[in-house]
């Protein structure tokens, strides 16, 4: 059987999902439960420096997109940093880690952009035996407003300098999180890696509303009528998260910079995602809240299987597997010609491709043959754009086929050569480069 | 004296009134806001979608069940009654399963239709526990009247579609409520707490209606006069005539139509008084006579068993009612016609049949012959028009009122559908789109006139 386990940023853990720093992750309590279930490392949930508690809405503090049938596909929250004493969470951590010694545990750090906040908690944290430290610069609600959070997130000259002092006042790995609400997420991981980070991890939650209350229009969810942006995930936010994960994979300042990819992770499929694009584990929220901790044991079992049955032995070999299929639109093969094609035996007729090609597209389904209720391609008019093979309700019903060497396509006349030719040397580019 | 399922020959009360309450609920009971919601994303918004090729009525189904989804349901039950006015009802009776169900593109898929008819009722009874504003309105006036003859699903839905045209409409029928097989003609676990009735009252809001009832054609009104009357006359006429099973019929007590029995226990007030045999028999294959059957089981019949000269394919209850039969205990006795009906003492005592086959292509009787003991013979082998109300104004064809496409009769003035109308298919949901049709076609005449 596959060996799961994973050194990140040098803490070791038994398989690489992880307990993001979230309610989950609030107590003692709730982390025996999900190390009983199997759960590999949690990031405790974020604590801040003494002092009164922080206070949360005693409102709805969630929200969520869900399908008819109430699958959830989107959450959004406004709860804050851990609202329990200090002390009481620092020796909780020190008791389970000493009960579990085999999982990851990381603590998420909150405190204000001032080095003597960062110096005094650091060593409380180290005193727990924790194996690393993640410093929340992603929190987009509540905190930010205080000049924490993503307020430190969304200027890299805070991260660098926050993550330097981590790295002065503390042995552990120092892990950077990062916040998606900026336009270019390099800059923020160039500067922790500047300052030193051992790692970074992505991404937290997303600025969100959920919707309005038809009833009542006000937004919501709301507390008593007033509202406040939350911070979205779930599985609705992977592929945005996946963008990103990659983007830092690729970069070349920080390449090489493990990543704990966040972001709507539920199945296994999610967490082969992250680990191709070049995460080296990853960490989970939304599925346990709304499934609970054994959740786990279908995504342990699942990347398992799917590693035997492809014959990688450790996680390790999978990490950064897609990365050289990322790559610049510019770079991509303008000769490569796919066709769709309708698999008449599974075909059911709902007739979606064709409406959908019909009314938004490239007019290349029909709806009939020889007066007939009948759905098939055109391949003169199909540019393989892949609008029909998402609107199809059928798995694998309707495919793309790539044109062969020597097939002409019918939409251009041209013939099919096997070659490259991508928009850097094409004719119609003003700026290509000569081929 | 205890009565119960075994007590001899003709009693009522057999069963408990808890029991009797139960057995004449909802027969498929409503989908709730949750199962509607599931069943609504179930729908693939089909282009060009088979089911509404298929409705009748040409229901755009997709629309509706979207709007479901979407939360707007009275948008939904807009879409539905737009098309069909009754469609209350036809969510309650219609063979779905061989309509817009049967059409469905999930039966492909994974045999399993989405559940339009509980869908479409899920809407429809929604905006008529919540009319609010009319959701249609009456155009001008255009100062003709209209005669509606019987108020059956035909003459409601034509009635309603003049009404909303503009025209004033008279509707009349011979009995002392509307609705005709609405109110008279279907089981009561079809359509439980007097929903024939509400419908009735919300088509009726719709005003311009004014309704005669106890009038009857032939006997309160005449053809020729509703025709110098009115500017048009609409025939929505039902089957006054039950088929005899050809065979002489005893004077004697038990042997009676299975439509009297299955008006007879719509309009009981109390289940408990309604007499039912220990042992009934139900001669025919139809929805009459499935209805008839179940409902004598529903009553507390020790033994039912419907006996039908051909095989279940040639049914006229769908595979659907025929599985509903079984499931209530009716025992379906296939390949055997009456030979002669039983009686001692003015009582029936049983029907003695004998065996039939296919020979040839043809039905051939004459086979071993067998007696099933019976307390109560229902005859349920169909129903034929009455045609001499019409006197001879009229062209018929097979008995039955011959009509265009629109439901012109050979006389100008004069439309028909529902069950009276040449060439149908007996079902409710098609007598709507008659009355719907015949609605336009007469407005059409009318207004160029």
């Amino acid at each position: 059987m596959a060996d799961l386990s994973t050194v990140f940023a040098g803490i070791r853990s038994p398989n690489p999902f992880w307990l993001a720093s979230a309610p989950p992750t609030d107590k003692a309590y709730n982390v025996n439960r999900a190390f009983e279930a199997g759960w590999g490392g949690v990031v405790w949930k974020t604590l801040g420096e003494e002092g009164p508690p922080i206070v949360n809405v005693s409102g709805p503090r969630y929200g969520a997109l869900h399908t008819p049938d109430r699958r959830l596909i989107g959450f959004n929250n406004i709860e804050l940093i851990t609202d329990r004493d200090l002390h009481l969470n620092l020796r909780e951590i020190k008791e389970v880690k000493r009960n579990w010694p085999d999982r990851a545990m990381v603590v998420s750090l909150m405190v204000p952009c001032e080095e003597q906040a960062w110096k005094s908690i650091l060593p409380l944290v180290e005193d727990t035996g924790a194996d690393g430290v993640e410093l929340n610069f992603g929190c987009p609600h509540g905190m930010s407003e205080r000049g924490m959070g993503a307020a430190v997130g969304q200027v890299p000259e805070y991260i660098e300098m926050v993550t330097a002092w981590c790295k002065q006042y503390s042995k552990l790995p120092v892990i950077v999180k990062l916040t998606p609400n900026i336009t270019d997420i390099r800059n923020p991981a160039r500067a922790a890696k500047k300052g030193g980070a051992d790692a970074v991890s992505l991404i937290n939650t997303i600025n969100s509303i959920m919707g309005v209350d038809p009833d009542t229009l006000a937004m919501s969810p709301s507390t008593g009528r007033m509202g406040s942006h939350g911070g979205y995930c779930g599985p609705a936010v992977k592929p945005i998260a996946l963008n990103m994960v990659a983007e830092i994979a690729r970069d070349k300042e920080t390449a090489g910079l493990p990543i704990s990819g966040i972001g709507g992770v539920g199945t296994w499929r999610d967490a082969l995602d992250y680990l191709a694009l070049g995460a080296g584990n990853v960490q989970v929220c939304t599925a346990a809240m709304v499934y609970g901790f054994k959740i786990v044991q279908e995504m342990h079992s699942g990347l398992s299987n799917y590693m035997d049955d492809k014959g990688f032995s450790s996680v390790s070999e999978i990490v950064g597997k897609a990365l050289p299929t990322v790559s610049a639109w510019q770079f991509l093969n303008l000769q490569h010609i796919t066709k769709a094609v309708i698999n008449q035996d599974s075909c059911i007729q709902c007739g979606r491709c064709h409406i959908a090609c019909e009314d938004t597209s490239h007019q290349a389904i029909t709806a009939s043959k020889d007066g007939k209720r009948y759905f098939e391609v055109q391949e003169d008019e199909c540019v393989g754009c892949n609008l029909c093979v998402v609107a199809c309700p059928v798995p694998e019903c309707i495919t793309l086929r790539d044109l062969a060497p020597g097939e002409t396509d019918l939409r251009t006349g041209t013939v099919v050569t096997g070659g490259h030719g991508d928009w850097t040397t094409h004719p119609n580019n003003p700026m290509r480069a000569a081929a | 004296m205890h009565t119960d399922s075994s007590t001899p020959g003709i009693a009522a009360g057999r069963l408990s009134g808890a029991d009797l309450a139960r057995n004449f609920c909802d027969a498929h009971p409503p989908m709730n806001l949750a199962q509607a919601r599931v069943e609504a994303d179930r729908c693939y918004y089909c282009y060009d979608a088979p089911c509404q090729t298929a409705c009748p009525t040409g229901i755009d189904v997709p629309s509706f069940i979207q709007r479901i989804a979407d939360g707007n349901l009275r948008g939904a039950a807009h879409t539905i009654l737009e098309s069909n006015p009754l469609g209350g009802m036809c969510a309650r009776v219609c063979p779905t399963e061989v309509l817009c169900e049967q059409a469905c593109v999930r039966n492909t898929q994974e045999d399993k239709p989405v559940e339009i008819g509980q869908l479409q009722r899920y809407a429809t009874d929604h905006l008529m526990a919540h009319p609010g504003k009319p959701l249609f309105t009456r155009a001008a006036p255009t100062g003709k009247r209209v005669a509606v003859v019987g108020a059956g699903p035909a003459g409601l839905a034509c009635a309603h579609g003049l009404a909303r045209l503009g025209h004033e409409v008279v509707l009349m029928d011979a009995q002392p409520k509307l609705g005709g097989l609405n109110e008279y003609g279907l089981a009561t676990y079809k359509t439980v707490d007097d929903f024939a009735q509400k419908e009735v009252q919300w088509l009726l809001s719709i005003g311009g209606i004014t309704v005669r009832h106890g009038t009857a054609l032939g006997r309160e009104v005449h053809l020729d006069g509703l025709c110098a009357d009115f500017d048009a006359v609409f025939l929505g006429l039902g089957l006054g005539g039950v088929n005899s099973i050809g065979i002489s019929e005893p004077q004697a007590s038990g042997l009676r139509n299975a439509v009297d029995f299955i008006a007879e226990l719509r309009q009981a007030q109390d289940w408990a008084q309604v007499p039912v045999g220990r042992r009934v028999v139900v001669i025919g294959g139809g929805m009459t006579a499935v209805d008839a059957a179940v409902q004598s089981r529903k009553l507390g019949a020790q033994s039912v068993t419907m006996v039908y000269r051909r095989g279940s394919a040639d049914m006229g209850a769908s595979g659907h009612e025929q599985a509903w039969a079984l499931e209530n205990g009716v025992h379906i006795q296939h390949w055997a016609s009456p030979v002669q009906v039983l009686s001692e003492n003015g009582q029936v005592s049983g029907v003695e049949f004998e065996r039939t086959q296919m020979v040839g292509g043809k039905l051939q009787a004459g086979g071993e012959r067998f007696v099933v003991a019976a307390d109560v013979v229902l005859k349920a082998i169909g129903q034929t028009m009455v045609a001499q109300p019409l006197g001879s104004a009229l062209e018929l064809h097979s008995g039955r009122i011959r009509t265009d496409a629109q439901g012109q009769t050979s006389h100008p003035k004069v439309w028909a559908g529902g069950d009276c109308r040449a060439g149908g298919r007996d079902l409710t949901v098609e007598a709507v789109e008659h009355g719907k049709v015949a609605a336009r076609a007469i407005h059409a005449t009318l207004v160029t006139a």
